[in-house]
């Protein structure tokens, strides 16, 4: 990836973040942790990735991502008004009574919101159900969905990820954000879902592992998953949660936990002067 | 008389599947490893390329559904009623329900009827489940016509429709000839002043007979037909109420939560009366002939004929 393109792509990506910080802060809840360590991935999906277009969210043929980890719904919100969806402004009404930014996302309220979720598992299955309907409407577009490895404890999850397989789903991709927290702790305390790599290439997908915070490497794995015929692609992304933010990165206690004044000051200056340092 | 023909509306749900498939080419059917026994299968035959089997695994099935719903596609997704309301709830709720997809659920197998395969698989909780789902429309043919006529109809309906279907063959009793569904309105199959038997499913007919051996004792008895729990016809129930002072529901699900619990409902607030469910009584079924354990259960003519007696006070 050229530089000009990789650092645009982190400028984007670190403005994610501040909205990320900006909507959980005036929510008072959410979920900052998990939602810190999509950012990337979500600036490549929708910046360089996903054929769409923001002022026709319901544009025939687009590609769809489907937010299974719905509880980073702060990210994908966002990601949304980022790219123009709806005002940046708006994120401040995160979880007030009356938003269309609910505590997890709902298709009915949101521009460019694709699918409800929030209850684990589920989001993966509507992501087959819709590249299954692109199949069988022919088009090309491609689905997209993001899952956490603590989600894929979820048993609905492998019964997604055996459809998929079984019904050659090479339109879909699964982004596992690999943070190795969940609420109650490591994933490797809590209930392990570790290989997470063998189990998908165990049930019949193309599994490719990269580094969730490395431009070069997510831009090769989405091109790879393009390139791949007849089966479905997992990208199992190692992440940290909170990323961007020194004193949430790799804390479990970041998972649900909003800032308070204070936090949001050091937060906001922190990812204020990594923009700054990328002009 | 003649012998009335015997469809399970199972089978006419296969039947309607096949029939409807040429108006709506975007129509897809989804099935957990039970198309032989939903009669999804009729379906499948027909139209292979149409149909998906999800193996047994109905909640990613009911994503699927979905998901398929979510970018435009018509679709039946179809289980047994214990595995499609009930296992696979949470999943109706929230990627269904919550988000008003117009997947389409046909569920087979619901109730006591179910026979021999006993207790796990004699769903007698589904309407209950279904109807606390905002958005939901809950409906329940009582025979082959109504049941056909209700597929059409839950296609062009724009939201989420819950169909409960039977495994064992049912009198045909409605006319094809003159037979209307339309969602929400409960039908009047006979007129009367004394007491209202308001029932759905598989006991409509058996409330038609009973109400035919209550005239023959004096009794005169309405009998409404709710093929749709939800929404109810509340307007055609108060009437009722108002008019024949008594209510006994009958159906073939739990008296905790369905048909009796919606009327119920209504009459505790619009027009207070004596309410009386006939159900199954807060237990669990066993194996047996579906006939024989229908019995069993009071889900019979006989019982509605004895209970509306003592309702009546004769």
């Amino acid at each position: 990836m050229e530089r000009a393109e990789k650092l645009n792509l982190q400028k984007i990506a670190t403005r994610i973040r501040l909205g990320i910080i900006e909507g959980t802060f005036h929510a008072k809840s959410g979920h900052p942790g998990g939602s810190l360590s999509i950012a990337d991935t979500l600036a490549y999906l929708y910046w360089k990735e996903m054929n769409i277009d923001p002022a026709n969210p319901k544009m025939e043929g687009r590609d769809r991502l489907v937010l299974s980890k719905g509880h980073t719904a702060p990210a994908l919100y966002a990601a949304l008004a980022e790219r123009g969806y709806f005002p940046v402004e708006e994120l401040a009404t995160l979880r007030h009574i009356g938003s269309r930014l609910q505590g997890h996302p709902n298709m009915n309220d949101t521009p460019g919101v694709e699918m409800s979720t929030g209850s684990l598992g589920q989001g993966i299955s509507t992501a087959c159900g819709m590249a299954l309907a692109a199949k069988l409407k022919n088009e090309d577009s491609r689905v997209y969905t993001i899952l956490g490895d603590g989600e894929i404890e979820e048993g609905q999850v492998w019964e997604a990820a055996m459809f998929a397989a079984h019904y050659k789903l090479d339109n879909l991709v699964a982004v596992i954000d690999n943070n190795n927290l969940q609420i109650d702790g490591p994933i490797t305390e809590v209930m392990s879902s570790y290989p997470i790599t063998d189990k998908f290439t165990a049930f019949g997908w193309n599994v490719i592992a990269i580094d969730a915070h490395d431009f070069d490497q997510i831009e090769a794995a989405f091109k790879a998953a393009r390139e791949v015929k007849g089966k479905p692609t997992a990208i199992i992304q190692k992440s940290v949660k909170g990323k961007g933010v020194s004193f949430m990165e790799d804390q479990v206690s970041w998972h649900g936990t909003a800032p308070n004044a204070e936090q949001y000051e050091q937060a906001k200056a922190e990812l204020t002067a990594a923009l700054a340092a990328l002009d | 008389m003649a012998d009335v023909k015997k469809i399970a509306t199972r089978e006419s749900y296969g039947n309607a599947l096949k029939e409807l498939a040429p108006k709506y080419p975007n129509l897809v059917v989804l099935d957990a490893d039970l198309a032989a026994a939903t009669k999804t299968g009729i379906f499948k035959k027909a139209y292979p390329d149409r149909f998906f089997d999800c193996g047994i695994a109905e909640a990613n099935m009911m994503g699927v559904a979905a998901g398929l719903a979510a970018a435009g596609m018509t679709v039946f997704a179809s289980s047994f009623a214990m595995f499609a309301a009930g296992r696979a709830f949470e999943v109706v709720r929230n990627s269904i329900g919550y988000p008003g997809l117009p997947v389409k659920i046909g569920a087979t197998h619901a109730g006591i009827s179910v026979g021999e395969d006993g207790a796990t698989h004699q769903c007698c909780e589904d309407i209950a489940l279904m109807r606390t789902i905002p958005g939901m429309t809950v409906i329940v043919p009582s025979d082959d016509v109504e049941a056909k006529a209700a597929v059409a109809a839950a296609i062009e309906h724009a939201g989420p429709v819950y169909l409960r279907f039977g495994r064992l063959a049912v009198p045909v009793f409605n006319d094809p000839e003159t037979y209307h569904f339309e969602i929400g309105k409960g039908i009047t199959l006979r007129d009367g002043k004394d007491v209202t038997i308001v029932a759905t499913g598989l006991m409509v007919n058996e409330a038609v007979v009973a109400a035919e051996q209550l005239a023959a004792e004096d009794i005169d008895a309405r009998v409404i037909n709710i093929h749709t729990i939800k929404p109810l016809d509340e307007e055609l129930i108060v009437k009722a109420a108002a008019e024949t002072g008594k209510i006994v529901t009958v159906e073939e699900h739990s008296v905790v939560g369905g048909l009796g619990s919606a009327v119920a409902d209504v009459c505790a607030e619009k027009c207070p009366c004596l309410v009386k469910k006939i159900g199954v009584n807060d237990e669990f079924g066993q194996s047996g002939p579906a006939v024989d354990l229908l019995k069993l259960y009071g889900l019979s003519s006989e019982n509605i004929v004895k209970t509306v007696k003592e309702v009546v006070g004769k």
